[in-house]
């Protein structure tokens, strides 16, 4: 395997935890609306999401284990936001996947053209 | 080669300087499928049939590759499905939807010409969150060059 494609590799392995944290649709639309809204307090974020505050907050941590998401301290409220830098690189996958086929389409030229 | 991508779906077509027999053995023929796609496959391709097998990158054999073979027409077209970026071997993730890969081959001046579809991103998990990263368009064109930096090796 080359040096580039086994770094793809490991790049891919290191967005699983990721995912993993944005398999869950309360976390996916927490991280919808940090995107669309910007930074957001528990309480805000509470609000007609259907889940209690402390759910909310389990979530966040969730995410924050993920590296998705931070929370500052504003005053007497938590304020959370995104950290958009592993997200950028979870979106990357699909670039990934396609790369994989771009290589794997080389090594099949290589096996029936030789 | 010329690739597509949507959220849903990659295609990627190439012409082979090969006879479509010769390429659609190296598809259909489990064994030489993993020659190149670098997979031990135990068993061979048939309709409906769920074939398992070890990536043989080394130091990454622990990945177990599983495809469910759903279409096959000598020759022409070659489909499965599987999952994609299944590479957690302490995730399950056989409750998740699979995507589609299909393989068409036809005769190309010189060759063949081989089109190759991954679909249904959008119902895998991968693809769900992907919709909500559209939305947040900071740094995109850092990655704009990082997939430059991808392209250019191969």
């Amino acid at each position: 395997m080359s040096r580039a494609r086994s770094a793809a590799v490991a790049k891919l392995h290191d967005s699983a935890p990721v995912f993993a944290a944005l398999g869950d649709e309360t976390r996916l639309q927490i991280v919808a609306r940090l995107c669309t809204e910007g930074p957001l307090s528990i309480t805000r974020l509470s609000e007609g999401a259907g889940v209690t505050r402390q759910a909310i907050t389990k979530h966040l941590n969730a995410l924050a284990d993920a590296g998705l998401a931070k929370n500052a301290r504003s005053g007497r409220e938590q304020i959370w936001k995104l950290e958009t830098r592993r997200l950028e690189m979870a979106r990357r996958c699909l670039d990934q996947i396609s790369d994989q086929w771009d290589s794997a389409i080389n090594r099949l030229r290589a096996f029936v053209e030789r | 080669m010329e690739t597509t991508t949507s959220t849903d779906r990659i295609e990627k077509t190439v012409t082979l300087t090969a006879p479509r027999a010769r390429v659609w053995q190296a598809i259909a023929d489990a064994r030489q499928f993993g020659e190149w796609f670098r997979v031990r496959l135990d068993g061979e391709f048939a309709v409906g049939a769920t074939i398992r097998g070890h990536i043989t990158y080394p130091g990454y054999e622990y990945i177990t590759m599983e495809v469910v073979v759903e279409r096959m027409e000598p020759e022409r077209f070659f489909s499965y499905r599987w999952h994609p970026y299944a590479i957690d071997p302490k995730v399950d993730y056989s409750p998740e939807p699979m995507t589609l890969v299909e393989f068409t081959l036809e005769d190309a001046p010189g060759g063949t010409r081989l089109t190759i579809v991954e679909s249904g991103f959008d119902r895998v998990p991968l693809a769900r969150r992907a919709e909500a990263f559209r939305m947040n368009s900071d740094g995109w064109s850092e990655q704009m060059q990082n997939i430059e930096g991808y392209v250019s090796r191969t």
